[in-house]
């Protein structure tokens, strides 16, 4: 019913930004199909009167006063940081511009 | 234990000790702990026992370890959420679940195994290997939280947080013959919880028995606010509606559609005997039915997917966690990409993609929008029921714990193990799970769930403190008394 | 042979849309508590929230909130009664979620317009220019490109990120597309985002600063051949950093795009990149295949419902539009139209009312602002209220009212203040730019050159009065040229029995 195609799968893959092996991706295809058909149930249960829950406990204006906390130290903040510079985060050459 | 050290028959040092000499004499076969933190947990213990020292009035958990499930973030310490992806990683800061622990003097022994970012059923999908079902170790101890439910189940500590989402906190508390309870939603503050479904996450006590699980309750939760979602309420009465053992004139609701097509037969009997036993308690069964029940499985492997697949963006190896194939000629976003490959196992892989799936433009109507559509009705099924019944209750999963690796290939089937604990998350509600025997045919341990309606969890404590009482005298002792020796090695 | 906006534009029409992104100036971020300081040092403004560590948390700022609320209603729009936020999913390493929180389709503020009037050909025209949504979302860090020929991302090796700006709260503007600007399209564009900044000013929400990226302007494009019916492929142009550039990009864009529709090439929907330099625009990310973000509702926020009755004490504090206050001003001093314009144009209204508040003649402030400082400012390539204070210029004026200094010397006395010599009495001082306007001084020079000049004296005491001026020249050059001319005049040909 719900047939993927492996390049529907491979355009995924690239959306989510995941290098997938070709096995992987033959794989993916067929385990999406079968999971696909399972969960196409929801479709047409609930009438076009029924509004989407986003949130289990309703609640509304949930905001915060404008004042300053404390950050983290930037070294703190670069705990983790896989590749530093100073007090930057060094990442890889990002191409395209913005 | 409490009474020990507040007696000062014991010190929360010793206790520690105690607690890691079994670790070390188990937990090669067990393998519930993916980090034990001897030096942090030492000091908060020693600190402990300063405080109680010097007169301070402490609370009556100060003292007592506790195995902490590794998707909560604590200051310094390793977290991985079971995935190669934050392998080596320690947060800055302190989840609000490890802030309060430490408030009440609750010693962390360390971090416990996990599905990776908490999606699956057996704790099998843990970058680190599966965890062993102290009742049987070639057996799954259940997942996302397999970790902390063995911990418990091999006297590994007598505490413990886990995580639900569609079921991770009771379906193992099932398999292993211990209690869970996952919360109202928004009843524990979320920050610092690695998230897995945003809507649908909760931490939650874990312990061996309900009124433990009720102490602790009421330690975790309370008002947060830096969890937007955080119910801005007090703590309800955990542990009084735990010693109540009472449910004399409570009607209690048996859900038509979660009780039993194609469930084990020793799984539906011991449910049925419990359901008796309440019943001799003075409580009343009443049958209902929720329809919308049906299509909870398929709603929530389109919500919790979608949700997932944001939720797991941020690991891009530009601020933290592993980084691979930036060797200077690579881009960001190729180094995103062969990372991201690596970093994440086969399930979270699965879940991303199809979540990816379900939120594109021209699918999110039929998916994600349908599944969202779905919730709505089970909500509304749920207060139909609840407004008929003080609580309602089924079988935790349909199965005692299977075999390792029986179900690692069929992802469908495994999705089957959550049929009976996911509705209550996509709802919100309250659920518990707590043990009622053993399934006659293989000797492993069942579990009883109990939902309650949404900021009436205490309601779950009393039913279950009752329930748990009154099996306790019908068997003579309490259920892990009959499980298996641990070869201690 | 290529075409020139002219030519452009009688053969084919432009559409026009702005997206104007505002930088709102509260004091902590979007969704956490860390300061929102220009130019702090790097990642010293960070926190679990903002860095998009896993666990972390939003919690919205009910200040920017409140700011988002005001902007719409200055802009005349309608609240949203259930207002949510919604995840927007691409990734980019600026972005520490990969995710943005923002708003879709149920954004704060929707349906208002803004009417912009500019000079055309037939006279002063009004467009209206309708607003589609106003709402909420948050800035994304920086980042600083490394290595490789200039330092622009184009060849670099790798890149710093500061996550300073993450999470700052950022307000999106957009209007629907702007009907009938034909020729007038780049002025209307530039009017709407200046009448805009002026409101957002008016309202203290931002420092609507160009310059420093507190409003950013993208425009959309597009052309079509006159009488077609048909609207064409349109283009993105970023990085328009003054109003100025504003104009000039959608010029540049629409010859841009005539000349490729002319040499029969097909226009590519797309970003382009503003290139001050030149006035044309260079192209970036191709967006061909649209952007799948995935949109859903964020599920860590819950939905704004603003308190109708909240809303309508909101809006009745809104403070007096900008267009409103102009007409008002130039009522006031009796200004023409095409003065007023100029001032706008240069920036100096506001300065220029200030320094009429302090007391200076509007006619002289104007003069003063927009003649001798423009001109200092423009030989430094600055503002021109970055030389000089409105305080100062009004006491400036003052003391050339009063007679202590000449417009010649009150040159000097800018001068003086622009090279910090210190404030204009102390200018004067320091350099002895007083006017003389004693007497007695006076008349010793006007003897001395009286002295050095008899012939001269002669004549004009014999009525030939047009003489004098080369005595009074003298007497000028003697005093440094601060003597009152007249005064000069009068006492000389009263010495000289001609007054």
């Amino acid at each position: 019913m719900a047939a993927i195609s492996r390049d529907e799968v491979a355009h995924l893959a690239r959306l989510a930004r995941i290098e997938m092996t070709d096995a992987e991706l033959d794989h993916l295809a067929s385990e999406m199909d079968l999971i696909l058909e399972s969960v196409s149930r929801v479709q047409g249960v609930a009438g076009a009167d029924i509004p989407p829950t986003s949130h289990a406990i309703a609640m509304q204006n949930v905001m915060r006063p404008d004042v300053v906390v404390p950050s983290l130290t930037p070294e703190e903040a670069l705990s983790g940081a896989p590749a530093r510079e100073e007090d930057r985060f060094k990442v890889p050459q990002i191409l395209g511009e913005e | 234990m409490s009474a020990d050290l507040a007696s000062g028959a014991v010190t929360a040092v010793d206790l520690a000790n105690a607690h890691f000499d079994r670790i070390a004499a188990v937990d090669g076969d067990v393998h519930a702990f993916l980090h034990v933190d001897r030096e942090g947990a030492l000091a908060q213990a020693s600190a402990v026992d300063a405080s109680r020292k010097s007169g301070e009035k402490l609370h009556p958990l100060a003292g007592v370890p506790l195995a902490l499930k590794d998707v909560l973030t604590q200051k310094g310490v390793p977290t991985t959420c079971g995935s190669k992806m934050l392998e080596g990683w320690r947060p800055p800061y302190d989840s609000t679940v490890v802030t309060n622990l430490k408030k009440a003097g609750v010693v962390i022994l360390g971090k416990t195994n996990m599905d990776e970012f908490a999606m699956g059923s057996s704790t099998e999908n843990s970058a680190y290997g599966a965890t062993h079902n102290p009742w049987d170790l070639t057996r799954i101890p259940g997942g996302s939280g397999g970790g902390s439910s063995a911990a418990l189940a091999a006297f590994e500590a007598p505490l413990a947080i886990g995580t639900d989402t569609g079921g991770s906190i009771r379906q193992p508390a099932a398999v292993t013959g211990t209690v869970g309870v996952k919360p109202t939603y928004g009843a524990v503050s979320r920050y610092g919880l690695v998230a897995f479904s945003s809507s649908l996450d909760q931490a939650g006590p874990c312990a061996r028995t309900v009124l433990d699980t009720a102490m602790l309750h009421e330690v975790i939760a309370g008002y947060d606010p830096k969890d937007s979602t955080s119910i801005n309420a007090p703590v309800g009465k955990m542990v009084e509606a735990a010693k109540k053992l009472d449910v004399k004139g409570m009607k209690i609701g048996v859900v038509k559609e979660l009780s039993g097509e194609g469930y084990q037969v020793g799984v539906l009997t011991r449910f049925n005997e419990a359901l008796e036993a309440l019943v001799s308690a003075g409580a009343e069964i009443v049958e209902v039915s929720a329809p919308s029940f049906e299509y909870a499985l398929a709603a929530y492997y389109l919500i919790a997917p979608s949700e997932t697949s944001s939720n797991l963006a941020r690991f891009d190896s530009m601020r933290y966690g592993i980084r691979i194939g930036d060797d200077g000629s690579r881009s960001a976003e190729e180094v995103m990409n062969m990372t991201r490959e690596v970093g994440f196992g086969k399930e979270v892989k699965r879940r991303i993609i199809l979540g990816t799936y379900a939120l594109s433009s021209g699918y999110y109507d039929a998916y994600y929008g349908s599944a969202q559509k779905v919730r709505t009705l089970i909500k509304r099924d749920y207060e139909a029921a609840f407004a008929k019944v003080d609580v309602l209750v089924s079988p935790t999963c349909p199965t005692t714990a299977f075999k390792i690796g029986e179900k690692s290939d069929d992802p469908v089937a495994m999705y089957l193990n959550d049929v009976c604990t996911i509705p209550i998350n996509l709802a919100g509600i309250g659920g518990m799970s707590l043990p009622c025997g053993l399934a006659p045919e293989d000797g492993l341990p069942v579990g009883f769930q109990i939902m309650s309606p949404a900021m009436k969890d205490e309601l779950m404590y009393q039913v279950g403190g009752t329930l748990e009482a009154a099996l306790e005298s019908s068997w003579g002792k309490p259920l892990y008394a009959s499980a298996p020796e641990l070869a201690v090695k | 042979m290529a075409l020139n906006y002219d030519q452009a534009i009688e053969k084919y029409e432009p559409t026009l849309g702005l997206e104007v992104h505002v930088e709102l100036n509260t004091n902590s971020k979007m969704f956490c508590g860390c300061a929102t300081e220009f130019g702090a040092s790097p990642n010293t403004q960070t926190c679990p929230v903002c860095l998009g560590l896993p666990g972390s948390l939003p919690v919205v700022n009910a200040k920017a909130v409140e700011s988002s609320i005001r902007i719409g209603l200055a802009l005349n729009c309608s609240i949203t009664p259930f207002s949510r936020f919604a995840r927007k999913n691409y990734f980019y390493p600026d972005m520490p979620k990969n995710f943005q929180t923002s708003q879709y389709d149920e954004p704060i503020c929707v349906n208002g317009y803004l009417d912009v009037t500019i000079d055309t050909d037939e006279g002063p025209k009004v467009f209206r220019v309708d607003i589609e949504r106003v709402h909420m979302e948050e800035d994304t860090g920086k980042s600083l490109h490394v290595g490789g020929a200039t330092g622009r991302i184009h060849g670099a090796e790798h890149s710093l990120l500061d996550y300073n700006r993450a999470g700052i709260p950022l307000v999106e503007i957009v209007t629907r597309i702007i009907p009938g600007t034909d020729k007038y399209a780049p002025e209307v564009a530039r009017a709407y985002v200046a009448e805009l900044r002026d409101i957002l000013r008016s309202l203290g929400v931002s420092d609507v600063k160009m310059e420093q990226g507190s409003l950013r302007c993208d425009a959309n494009l597009s052309i079509s051949p006159r009488g077609s019916g048909v609207l064409g492929t349109r283009s993105e142009t970023k990085n328009v950093n003054s109003l100025r550039s504003v104009e000039r990009a959608v010029r540049g864009e629409i010859i841009r795009q005539a000349n490729r529709l002319e040499a029969g090439e097909r226009i590519v929907q797309e970003t382009r990149h503003f290139q001050e330099e030149s006035g044309e625009t260079r192209s970036g990310r191709s967006k061909e295949t649209a952007e799948d973000y995935r949109y859903f509702p964020e599920p860590d926020l819950l939905p704004i419902v603003a308190d109708p009755l909240w809303v309508e004490e909101l809006k009745a504090a809104l403070p007096e539009k900008p267009s409103i206050r102009r007409k008002k001003l130039q009522e006031a001093w009796g200004v023409p139209d095409k003065e007023m314009a100029a001032m706008v144009n240069a920036e100096l209204l506001d300065t220029v009312e200030e320094t009429v508040a302090l007391g200076a003649e509007p006619t002289k402030a104007r003069s003063w602002w927009l003649g001798e400082v423009s001109r200092l400012a423009n030989e430094k390539g600055v503002a021109p209220t970055s030389l000089v204070q409105p305080s100062e210029i009004a006491e400036i004026i003052a003391l050339i009212a009063s007679g202590e200094l000449t417009d010649k010397l009150a040159r000097q006395v800018v001068e003086g203040v622009i090279n910090g010599e210190g404030n204009p009495r102390m200018v004067i001082e320091k350099r002895g730019l007083k006017v003389v306007s004693d007497d007695s001084a006076l008349m010793v020079a006007i003897e001395a050159a009286i002295a050095s000049q008899p012939e001269t004296a002669e004549r004009v005491r014999g009525g030939n009065i047009p003489a004098a001026g080369a005595l009074i020249g003298a007497v000028m050059k003697a005093t440094g040229g601060q003597a009152d001319a007249a005064k000069v005049r009068e006492l000389l040909l009263k010495h000289l029995g001609q007054g």
